[in-house]
């Protein structure tokens, strides 16, 4: 540490929104060249406070000393040109215009009254050559992976002169190798001076790149703490309050006749030949690196990509599935990864996203009887827990755990035997997460068979009674849960994957 | 290993396909050659230099007008009013050069871009103070603008003969050996080529269609880059208004009745991306290009004028089925999926 004195400080801060209080009296330091954590539940203020640091929001009270002097932002202009520089889960480019200029929108080079395309490519390789990152600058944004274009944004910070980066929760979509170059580029800026404050839910990486930790709750201050001297168990402990002795609470449930059996499956160019069966009460985890086409096996059988060759059965019968409305007849349910896109109608009310799949139940010669709907939309929310102002409210206001709760309640109220997740955990905090858990194992002991795609190996090795790995369009291992490691599915899911890393890599 | 080595597959498997995407305009050069090559099977006295001057002449307007469309799109928005501009500036021009016939045609083309531009502003205000959806705020802008060209003229028309002969002169005079009318729209053409890739205003409209949250965020001037794209589209039809009444030699009630859906189809078929944030000055031109050949190869093999219409409608179609099926397939090719 460079600096004996804090580069930011935040004292007291309280922010309250129409008598909630989001923030109450928090405080937190961060030193130049520290990567500091922020931790905590969803609905814990993280959010908020980042947008008081970043100039979106004003405190009610309390003081920001940036270099020991007090300082008020008046927007996030004003806090860009004082140094903070914050990236966010989803970047936020120009996917039109190329890298170069997405770094140096408004304000590309001039010279001679004209935009001086060749500094401004310059200055572009320069920042990325600086991070260590080989990208040419005049590919459009609209090319570039969603790892790519966080660097994008990196450097897009760094050429704005940031001393301190926020990173609200940059991971989420990011596949392993992505997050481990991320982190060499995060530990390349702590080590140049860079103030880092990165949010993740997933301990492991505050583990691999946090120096210290600041927690909260309910918009409290819980504490800070150094990462080489606190277990996973202290952090949630103090993330919940409570300890969450079984975060994943996976019962033993009877595993019944089989429920779906698909065999030779392909659709060209996302997967082929994938053959597995799912039997009612089982949890089958499905594990792999991110575009390994999981998801695409998931929206296969969905129908919503029919597959072009290999059968499905269902109960024993073959069927062919070409559209969603059919995968529900055949007692399918699918909760896809990407909630705000796919799961949920953002502008509508948690009730009309809840009974939309189910509305011709409801309904007398094409007009719902709006009553019934509200009562059984009630109804699941309660029993899922969804924490609102109400199922009248708008599904875009709630927060990532809630909205996924949404999510499951709808396809819940279809009443699938069969029940697709992807991902249905991602971006949602601990205690969300273990009630999504439980509400799984609940689901799989009342006989219901669960496909479960994740990303997380925790997840897959608490949850699953049996697993699948996939790498590259094809399945390359099956393990029993008493015989899996997280070893053993790391190398199923990447064996090859170095290789042909180091191929694409040539290439370019 | 760097990120590079994480690339998309895109390149990989979908090069050459790329290639073709990104020189999009080479797809409509090869329409157009194609279309070329099977007119003149048919009608060999199509080949000639005459033609293809004729061709410019045509289109000129079109592309001068269709510019100011595309920076209008390329932020995600339309502009329907041009065509009213287009017959209220053409009427109030025309009108005035009638009434001080000695004015000199200069000052009628100052004029000109003048009244486009309050009229181009005023949906520049309503559409950014008023927060109104450009298509609507402009269909109504559409039916005020024509009904003031009843109103200003009373129902009545500027003729051939009433129009001194330096304002008749303006569009078709060729003193450079090319019709004053093609040299406007290279003129056009160039200064709006060099304003969209060499100066802020002009990439702040990339941008501000691209992703407007961004933009904002960016520092740059969202509101007023909108307004802008306003009055620089309705200044280009108020020039294109003279130049309107100078080549027909005439101003009438209905001028340019619909000739919007022909700047919106220049657009569109030349590439620009109807959801806004990228198009460029060469592919408009071809654009419009293509459009115009294809007018006058259907009028040079005979065919009906309604065939004509449905010929330009059916390719607006395939210009735009082929631009979201390229779309689609550059999103699951590894694009981010965003517009």
């Amino acid at each position: 540490m460079s600096e004996q004195n804090p580069m930011m400080q935040m004292r007291d801060i309280s922010k309250s929104f129409g008598g909630v209080h989001a923030l109450n009296h928090v405080q937190m330091e961060v030193y130049a060249g520290e990567v500091h954590a922020l931790l905590g539940e969803n609905g814990a203020g993280k959010s908020t406070l980042i947008k008081t640091m970043t100039g979106v929001y004003q405190p009610d009270s309390g003081e920001i000393y940036l270099h020991g002097e007090l300082i008020r932002f008046a927007g996030p202009r004003d806090a860009q040109q004082h140094g903070i520089g914050a990236i966010y889960q989803e970047p936020s480019l120009f996917p039109d215009l190329d890298i170069a200029e997405n770094i140096m929108a408004g304000r590309q080079p001039m010279r001679n009254g004209r935009i001086d395309w060749r500094s401004m490519h310059r200055e572009a390789r320069n920042v990325l050559q600086q991070l260590g990152v080989g990208l040419d600058p005049r590919i459009k944004a609209r090319n570039l992976s969603v790892a790519q274009q966080q660097t994008v944004e990196i450097a897009r910070a760094l050429s704005l002169n940031a001393k301190l980066l926020i990173m609200d929760e940059p991971t989420s979509s990011l596949t392993l190798t992505e997050v481990e170059e991320l982190f060499r580029i995060i530990r390349q800026l702590r080590d140049t001076g860079t103030a880092i404050i990165f949010i993740s839910h997933r301990l492991e990486e505050l583990f691999a790149v946090a120096d210290r930790v600041t927690i909260l709750r309910d918009g409290q201050y819980v504490g800070t703490r150094e990462m080489s001297g606190v277990q996973t168990e202290d952090l949630i402990q103090m993330m919940v309050g409570r300890q969450i002795d079984e975060l994943f609470p996976k019962q033993e449930a009877a595993i019944g006749e089989t429920l779906l059996e698909v065999a030779d499956l392909t659709v060209s160019g996302k997967f082929e030949n994938v053959t597995f069966s799912l039997r009612a009460g089982e949890i089958l985890g499905l594990a792999g690196l991110i575009g390994a086409g999981r998801t695409d096996v998931a929206r296969s059988l969905f129908g919503i990509q029919p597959a072009q060759s290999g059968t499905i059965k269902v109960n024993g019968h073959a069927v062919t599935i070409r559209s969603p409305q059919q995968a529900m007849e055949l007692g399918l349910g699918f909760v896809p990864e990407d909630r705000q896109h796919h799961g949920l109608v953002l502008p509508m009310s948690i009730a009309d996203n809840i009974t939309l799949p189910i509305l011709p139940r409801y309904a007398t010669a094409g007009w719902v009887r709006e009553q019934e709907t509200k009562r059984v939309a009630a109804a699941a929310a309660k029993k899922l827990e969804v924490k609102s102002a109400g199922i009248t409210q708008k599904a875009k206001e709630l927060s990532g755990g809630n909205q996924q709760k949404v999510v499951l309640a709808k396809w819940l109220e279809t009443g699938p035997r069969i029940l697709i997740l992807d991902e249905p955990t991602r971006g949602i905090d601990v205690g969300t997460k273990a009630a999504v858990h439980q509400l799984m194992s609940d689901l799989a002991s009342q006989g219901v068979a669960i496909l479960m795609i994740s990303s997380e190996l925790p997840e897959i090795l608490g949850m699953s009674d049996r697993i699948l790995v996939m790498r590259e369009g094809h399945i390359t291992g099956e393990f029993m849960r008493a015989e899996a490691t997280q070893e053993k599915l790391m190398a199923a899911a990447t064996a090859s994957a170095t290789a042909v890393a180091t191929a694409q890599g040539e290439e370019n | 290993m760097t990120v590079n080595a994480t690339a998309p597959s895109t390149r990989k498997s979908g090069s050459l396909f790329l290639t073709l995407v990104r020189f999009r305009e080479l797809s409509i050069i090869i329409f157009i050659l194609l279309l070329i090559v099977l007119v003149a099977i048919d009608t060999p006295t199509f080949l000639t230099v005459e033609n293809f001057r004729n061709i410019l002449l045509n289109i000129s307007i079109l592309i001068i007008v269709a510019l100011g469309q595309m920076m209008v799109i390329i932020t995600r928005g339309i502009d329907l009013s041009v065509s009213a501009t287009i017959g209220l500036v053409a009427m109030m021009v025309s009108f005035t050069v009638v009434a001080f016939p000695g004015i000199s045609p200069v000052v009628a083309l100052l004029l000109g871009m003048l009244l486009g531009a309050i009229l181009g502003s005023l949906n520049g205000v309503i559409i950014t103070a008023g927060k109104v959806p450009p298509i609507i705020a402009t269909l109504g802008t559409l039916s005020i603008y024509r009904g003031m060209v009843f109103l200003y003229s009373g129902g009545t028309w500027i003729n051939s003969f009433e129009m001194p002969d330096s304002y008749r002169a303006l569009a078709k005079a060729a003193p450079l050996g090319v019709p004053n009318i093609i040299l406007f729209a290279i003129a056009v053409a160039i200064i709006i080529y060099i304003f969209l890739n060499y100066t802020r205003p002009g990439r702040d409209i990339y941008a501000v269609g691209s992703n407007p949250d961004a933009a904002n965020v960016a520092g740059i001037p969202v509101q007023r880059t909108l307004f802008m794209v306003y009055l620089i589209s309705g200044m280009l039809a108020g020039l294109a208004a003279v130049l309107w009444a100078s080549r027909f030699e005439s101003a009438q009630t209905n001028t340019a009745l619909g000739f919007e859906l022909q700047t919106v189809a220049a657009s569109v078929v030349g590439g620009v991306n109807i959801f806004g944030g990228s198009g460029t000055v060469i592919g408009v031109i071809l654009g419009a290009f293509l459009l115009g050949t294809i007018d006058y190869a259907l009028i040079l093999v005979q065919i009906s004028p309604f065939w004509q219409l449905a010929g330009q409608g059916l390719l607006i179609l395939i210009a735009v089925i082929v631009d979201s099926a390229i779309r689609r397939r550059l999103q699951r090719l590894g694009g981010t999926g965003e517009l």
